[in-house]
């Protein structure tokens, strides 16, 4: 509500000196101390508080560590390593700052679901909503930009895989990974200028970032009801304390769950490989990126076929790019006028497969694209003879227990010599991740086009008249009023 | 609609499991049956495990293996197997010295006559490498080249317990086999271990024999190793073995080194002293980590319970 009246009074003559020139002061009371808040927030919506938490603490821990960090192929793996052992609590600033990356990316994921389920990226909070998907875009550069710098093999390889996304655009796109990688290949020039751009990113999330509060500020918050404030004295209650008591009390829970992780388990969100240092020569089993990009790695894989003149690559490329665009053109997506997902039967279904439906992409994203989906329900593999007949390829396959193999081998003794005979097993055909992958990708997008269609047939509940009613309606012994249940 | 959210609840659970899928086809790890002592919120290191696991590290890997991300001085600074309170600066504590002292090392800035000397390993030395560039590890080794152990038990899934299980799950000398088979005219040797007698592999023993495992020259099986024995298996190939192949064979047999203290030195003491050992070299702070872990939580507990009580006392007032 930047429409709200100013409620600063300058109470020393430096304050009042200091209003007619720069009221900073008086911006810092409106914004932070008596901006009006809906009384309904439930806790869906620390998260806000929580991220401005985790994006100081990552940019404090940075730039401490970029004090010891050497940004060369030769020095950077050790260099983390001293940092951790040399380096007065350097282990603490580091795992501080690696899981930091993880707990920032947990927040921002139930800040966005709690704006979709609350419907926050409506009129006339669009280019907030936007504003807060070009956050999440930084955040993503910045984490994989990040991700590179211990030089471990992970980043070596991911880094790979990343820029050779790029690489499929047609016609540019290899000049494209070229001016990414600052060469032919991935080496001390792009660990440089990725570690330039990792320290650049986060003070354009800051800017971003006040930006996002700007824009929230003039709409003023959404809450659970999404109805809007319409008696500032009755619906609002100021900023601090009532909010920034319980955003505190939010803050300092996440914080106990983020000291688990850096104190106990420092290494579990991470992956082991990226202990090895890089070697290009050596190529890990599978390249897997961090949890919160696996959903986007699970969309980009899924793709395996080509499309007329666009080959697999560049359609899961698109396809991955997508999944995050679509988000941006959200607002214009969802036909319903109804706010909140409370009031909306039909949409809220689909919102909570529309949460699994990511989780499980995450996992397709973990998982081995050919592996069995459920490992009980795949059949025994079969045995599988290939060998020659004059020069042509045959194979011949065996089911069953121990006597296939002997049966295989009695076969194999029957060819004749030159028939190059060799055994392997054949896993019997399943429902593998990468069937799921795609079936979820279209999912994905699904939800997107049956907002569309949902907001056009749904009949949405009855809102209530106001935030305030709504708050008395929920507890009818306190006012003394008959409401009748809901 | 509680049972959807149970549900996804559920699913999202079985999302998260699936980030901690093992890679390979490796046998599954395994620790010591009584568990590390570094485990749990207020684990800590054995010292003594790990200064016999140091003495195993001097006397048996470090003639293959260097560990470059650490000096000798470490091993005396808090949270060391050789710290001694009594010595705050590890640079001037006699025991590290004379560990220190045990090495020879290349001095790094030249003498007055322009040359590069070998002289005793001082505390602020890194481990002396055992070689003096990869081309030299690996002509010394049939052209594997042995991996840095600095930082080995953080760069395996299953850290210590994996590098436990390996080095005591290779297959024992005696069940390596010598088979003589004609091939095109021509008599073949090869060294094999047939698989069914190998107890140790559990449910993955094939059910009866022979199922021959070939022995490529210069390589150790192990079932622990990540790798493909598929190329090397002759039984049913439905049921190749776990494991791979790597260049070092086993190397700790029963008495290998003789303990300082007195310890018994067989296989599996070993293995749980140098994988200890090992799980030190690459968490060194691990005990402060734990200690400040504690205050912290103590510290945001307080914290919690006081924001609690204020935030019911500013609310008590208004309806939400």
């Amino acid at each position: 509500m930047s429409g709200h009246e100013s409620k600063y009074t300058p109470n020393s003559a430096f304050e009042r000196w200091l209003d007619t020139r720069l009221p900073i002061i008086r911006f810092a009371n409106d914004t932070m101390i008596t901006f009006p808040t809906p009384k309904n927030l439930n806790y869906w919506y620390v998260f806000g508080g929580i991220l401005a938490v985790c994006l100081a603490i990552q940019i404090i821990t940075g730039v401490i560590l970029a004090m010891h960090y050497e940004a060369s192929v030769d020095g950077a793996f050790a260099s983390v390593e001293r940092i951790m052992r040399d380096v007065p609590y350097g282990w603490l600033l580091r795992y501080i700052h690696a899981n930091g990356a993880s707990m920032f990316f947990l927040a921002v994921y139930l800040h966005m679901f709690r704006g979709l389920y609350y419907g926050s990226y409506k009129a006339p909070r669009e280019v907030l909503w936007i504003i807060g998907c070009v956050i999440y875009l930084l955040m993503m550069a910045t984490a994989f930009l990040g991700y590179m710098l211990p030089w471990g093999q992970m980043s070596y390889h991911g880094s790979n895989v990343i820029t050779g996304l790029f690489g499929a655009i047609p016609l540019v796109g290899e000049s494209i990974q070229t001016w990414l990688m600052g060469g032919p290949s991935i080496g001390n020039q792009t660990l440089q200028r990725f570690f330039s751009l990792h320290y650049l990113l986060p003070f354009m999330i800051a800017g971003a970032v006040i930006l996002h509060i700007w824009a929230l500020h003039v709409p003023g918050n959404t809450n659970p009801t999404g109805v809007e404030v319409k008696d500032v004295e009755k619906d609002t209650v100021p900023f601090h304390p009532y909010y920034t008591v319980k955003d505190a009390f939010a803050i300092v829970i996440f914080l106990i769950m983020f000291a688990v992780f850096v104190f106990y388990a420092p290494g579990v969100l991470g992956h082991a490989d990226n202990y090895i240092e890089a070697n290009a020569l050596v190529t890990p089993a599978h390249i897997v990126p961090e949890w919160y990009l696996l959903p986007f790695y699970a969309i980009l894989r899924a793709i395996t076929f080509d499309l007329g003149p666009i080959d697999a690559k560049l359609l899961g490329v698109i396809f991955m790019f997508a999944a995050i665009a679509v988000l941006f053109v959200l607002p214009w997506l969802d036909t319903s006028k109804v706010k909140s997902m409370r009031y909306r039967p039909v949409a809220r279904q689909f919102f909570f497969g529309f949460v699994v439906v990511c989780f499980l992409l995450g996992w397709c994203g973990a998982a081995n694209p050919d592996d069995a989906v459920i490992p009980a329900l795949q059949g025994d593999p079969s045995l599988v003879v290939s060998y020659t007949v004059d020069g042509a390829p045959a194979s011949a396959s065996y089911k069953g227990g121990e006597e296939a193999f002997e049966q295989a081998k009695a076969f194999m003794a029957s060819l004749p010599a030159g028939a190059n005979p060799s055994l392997s097993a054949v896993p019997a055909p399943t429902f593998a991740f990468r069937h799921l992958s795609l079936i979820l990708t279209f999912l994905y997008f699904g939800y997107f086009v049956a907002l569309f269609f949902i907001g056009l047939t749904e009949k949405p509940k009855a809102l209530p008249e106001s935030i305030h009613k709504s708050v008395l309606k929920r507890k009818p012994k306190d006012t003394g009023n008959a409401v009748p249940a809901e | 609609m509680k049972t959807f959210r149970i549900l996804a609840a559920g699913l999202a659970g079985l999302a998260f499991a699936g980030l901690a899928h093992a890679a390979g086809g490796a046998k599954h790890p395994h620790g010591p049956e009584a568990g590390w002592p570094f485990e749990g919120i207020t684990g800590q290191y054995d010292k003594a495990s790990v200064q016999r696991g140091y003495q195993v590290y001097k006397q048996v890997c470090s003639s293959c293996h260097g560990m470059k991300l650490l000096s000798y001085r470490n091993l005396g600074e808090p949270g060391g197997p050789f710290y001694d309170p009594a010595y705050p600066n590890p640079n001037d504590n006699p025991f590290v010295k004379a560990l220190a002292a045990e090495n020879e090392v290349l001095n790094a800035t030249p003498n007055e006559a322009g040359e590069y000397e070998f002289r005793p390993a001082m505390p602020a030395d890194r481990f002396r490498s055992p070689f003096p560039n990869e081309a030299a590890a690996r002509a010394a080794n049939g052209g594997a080249l042995p991996p840095d152990l600095s930082v080995m038990v953080k760069a395996r899934h299953y850290g210590a317990d994996y590098i436990y299980s390996l080095m005591t799950g290779y297959p024992d000398f005696s069940l390596y086999e010598d088979l003589v088979t004609e091939e095109n005219g021509e008599t073949v040797y090869q060294t094999v271990i047939d698989m069914a007698k190998f107890e140790k592999l559990g449910e993955y023993k094939p059910d009866h024999g022979p199922a021959y495992l070939l022995q490529p020259a210069g390589q150790y099986y192990n079932p622990y190793m990540a790798g493909d024995t598929t190329p090397n298996f002759q039984g049913d190939p439905r049921h190749t073995p776990p494991g791979g192949f790597l260049a070092m064979g086993p190397q700790l047999p029963d008495g290998r080194v003789e303990y300082t203290d007195g310890t018994e030195a067989t296989t599996s003491q070993m293995a749980y002293d140098v994988a200890q050992f090992l799980a030190w070299a690459a968490e060194p702070k691990l005990e402060a980590r734990k200690r400040t872990g504690l205050a912290t939580m103590v510290f945001l507990l307080v914290l919690t319970t006081l924001l609690w009580f204020s935030y019911k006392q500013i609310w008590r007032k208004v309806e939400h």
